[in-house]
């Protein structure tokens, strides 16, 4: 006799009824990442936004190349440049209305430039003069963040902050593919959900997260999939379609500001540079998977597009070259300009009021960089 | 300055008033963390906040100590004034990253222009019993961190004032609340409750002229204790509070210890890293020619905290203390 019979009492009813808070059909996203352009769907996109998309774009290529020609010169320490993905940069900035917030990663100067952040100001963390260059409160754009996902929560939190205190604000956060392991973009993800905050995440996959290619990184169908489990709808975008990008980026803004909650959005793209300037690309991927990539250049892409539909002409392209090569030619000139440093401004803020322990420190520091100057100043005086 | 002994409360009411009293003052203080709302926190210091200054105000988060205060510092980012309940100690870790790489230092990384008010409460220590995770001693991690202010009470009146401060505070504050001492009864003045002495400023609980004692938070009762006992034996002990670990007091800690030319630190965290160490070094460069003795350190063992049979024999006890009293006396015979 087993133990249950012994008890006999024991009459196993069925559990209550279960029932799915939310039907998943809904959020899924779509098999295949949606795309604008070359489809019947590109007859619905405003040409205006076609072309300043396409001008916006190319000023993002140039400030790439520039940036990364700056890194030869030594005038930066490092650059992660997005060539490649500037759709979503591009897309990222103009989906977004004066009010709302973006929270980028360290690859997304592009986004913040154009939001409006001075070139040169957004390059100040890898430039190395200081962590952030900008206010973030005069374009609403939070420091670039360095650590992977970390600035997803304060997205959250702040678009939070903002329905609780009557304003509808939107706050745009970007990942990459590598981002979306960490333990940040979890807990961002659930809290958005949760609390139903106005947050649209994109994650720009872009195929690697430095070597590692995505599907060392997930076993996922895709990374949009994510967001059923959360609550909250994904969607496929082709991320080297501007326009596809700043539609599904354009809906999920509106949605969150009405109310409806979070987005995922996963835009596909690829990195045709490497990592950084100190990356060697070669060693994790081959030419024709970067070739075949560059067959689909997001700039090709949209200008084919507006040429064949007598949108755009020689002159229209010409003057967004011109426009470009402007903008690199002043972000070369002043970036090789020597910082100006101020040591001093090194206690000026860890805390709202300096400590004593900070004041003695920065006295030292005041001592050591007098007797510096003394010590230039008799050597210039000997040279005399 | 000294309460007036008025109303004997405990330290939870008095954390739960400087919480009630401040969101009332403030419409930007919010409150959020683990079980903070319905359940008033497992500790009941947010009891009643949810009721009173609604859900929005007195958030029950997902279970999540980085998402916890990572929103904390997005909602600090549009103006608000967060208040997050870590629940225990050791639960904190996961937040860490948070903290260390974001809540430290955005003042700083934004030169000044992103400064996050955000106060961290974190029950810490031992003595009440709890099973793994539920009793360590995190200070020496805090204090590692620039940008941070690490706060902890030892009184009630300290409990009300400080984190009154914590919260006003425009700095992130690391606010370590003694769990031992929540129940705790002594003297306070709820008719000038915010009548405590400023962070950043120690304060000698008990005058002497032996030798010093120098602690904070949990370990208070024990030196007071042990000062009384030491009494017989022929020894003044002062007993001094730190009550802010950053910043440091180095003032009221060197001048006492010139008075007395004897220090001893204790705290319950482990001794090797652990505050005492940084705090010895502080007072050997400022007091060396007043030392008597070395300045010695009654710390917890360096080991994980242990489990709750056997805390007994890792807390820094009154015996502890005397018998490095009685090695300061031998040192300075030598």
């Amino acid at each position: 006799m087993t133990v249950l019979e012994q008890r006999g009492a024991y009459r196993p009813s069925p559990p209550p009824a279960w029932q799915p808070r939310t039907d998943p059909a809904p959020l899924l996203p779509d098999a295949e990442p949606y795309r604008v352009l070359g489809t019947e769907a590109v007859a619905k996109a405003d040409p205006d936004l076609l072309r300043r998309l396409h001008a916006q774009l190319v000023r993002g290529r140039r400030y790439n190349t520039q940036a990364t020609a700056l890194t030869k010169q030594g005038r930066l320490a490092v650059y992660p440049s997005s060539t490649g993905q500037e759709a979503c940069e591009v897309a990222a900035a103009l989906a977004l209305e004066e009010r709302d917030w973006l929270f980028p990663s360290y690859r997304d100067t592009l986004a913040v430039v154009a939001r409006g952040v001075d070139p040169v100001e957004a390059l100040t963390l890898l430039r190395g003069d200081w962590h952030s260059g900008y206010d973030p409160y005069e374009h609403r754009v939070a420091p670039l963040s360095t650590p992977l996902a970390t600035q997803l929560p304060h997205a959250v939190g702040l678009a939070h902050a903002a329905r609780l205190k009557g304003d509808d604000v939107v706050a745009l956060a970007m990942v990459g593919d590598g981002g979306t392991s960490e333990g940040d973009f979890h807990e961002a993800l659930n809290f958005a959900a949760v609390w139903q905050a106005p947050v649209v995440f994109l994650v720009q996959n872009n195929g690697f997260a430095i070597s590692v290619p995505l599907a060392k990184q997930t076993a996922a169908p895709s990374l949009a999939h994510k967001a059923v489990g959360y609550g909250m709808p994904g969607r496929l975008v082709d991320g080297n379609d501007a326009a596809a990008v700043h539609e599904v980026l354009s809906d999920a803004v509106r949605r969150a500001r009405a109310g409806g909650g979070p987005t995922l959005v996963e835009a596909v793209t690829y990195r045709i540079d490497a990592h950084t300037n100190a990356d060697d690309a070669t060693r994790y991927r081959g030419d024709a998977e970067v070739e075949a990539w560059r067959a689909h250049d997001p700039i090709e892409l949209l200008e084919a597009e507006l040429t064949e539909r007598g949108l755009l002409d020689e002159a229209g392209i010409e003057a967004a070259r011109q426009d470009a090569e402007a903008m690199a030619a002043s972000l070369r000139e002043r970036m090789n300009r020597d910082p100006e440093l101020d040591p001093m401004a090194l206690f000026d803020h860890v805390y709202a009021e300096t400590t004593a322990q900070l004041r003695e420190q920065r006295a030292l520091l005041r001592a050591e960089l007098e007797a510096e100057q003394e010590q230039h100043g008799a050597q210039e005086g000997g040279a005399r | 300055m000294t309460t007036v002994a008025v109303k004997p409360a405990t330290m939870a009411q008095a954390l739960t008033r400087a919480l009630r009293d401040a969101m009332a003052a403030d419409p930007a203080v919010h409150v959020m963390g683990e079980d903070v709302g319905t359940l008033g926190g497992v500790f009941r210091i947010t009891d009643g906040l949810a009721k009173e200054f609604g859900e929005d105000r007195c958030t029950d988060t997902p279970l999540a100590e980085a998402g916890i205060l990572g929103t904390a510092v997005g909602m600090a980012m549009y103006g608000l004034r967060p208040v997050v309940e870590m629940q225990f100690d050791a639960f904190a870790y996961p937040a860490f990253e948070q903290l260390v790489s974001h809540v430290s230092r955005m003042r700083n990384r934004t030169r000044g222009r992103m400064p996050l008010p955000i106060t961290v409460r974190v029950p810490y220590g031992g003595g009440i019993g709890g099973v793994e995770h539920h009793s360590d001693s995190s200070e020496a991690y805090y204090m590692a961190t620039p940008g941070l202010h690490v706060v902890t009470p030892a009184t009630v009146a300290d409990a009300y004032g400080l984190l009154r401060q914590a919260i006003a505070s425009d700095d992130p504050v690391v606010f370590l609340e003694p769990k031992r001492l929540y129940w705790s009864k002594d003297s306070w003045n709820p008719e000038h409750p915010t009548d405590v002495e400023p962070i950043g400023r120690a304060v000698v609980r008990r005058p002497g002229s032996s030798a010093t004692l120098i602690t904070y938070g949990p370990s208070l009762p024990v030196c007071l204790e042990a000062a009384e006992a030491a009494q017989a034996e022929g020894w003044d002990l002062e007993v001094i509070d730190l009550r802010s670990l950053v910043p440091f007091d180095d003032e009221t800690v060197c001048a006492a210890v010139r008075r007395t030319g004897r220090a001893v630190v204790v705290h319950e965290s482990t001794g090797f890293g652990g505050p005492g160490g940084e705090i010895a070094a502080r007072i050997t460069e400022r007091c060396f020619h007043h030392l008597e003795a070395p300045v010695l350190r009654v710390a917890g063992f360096d080991i994980p905290y242990p489990p709750p049979m056997l805390e007994r024999h890792h807390l820094p006890g009154v015996d502890r203390i005397l018998d490095a009293v009685a090695r300061l006396q031998w040192e300075a015979e030598g």
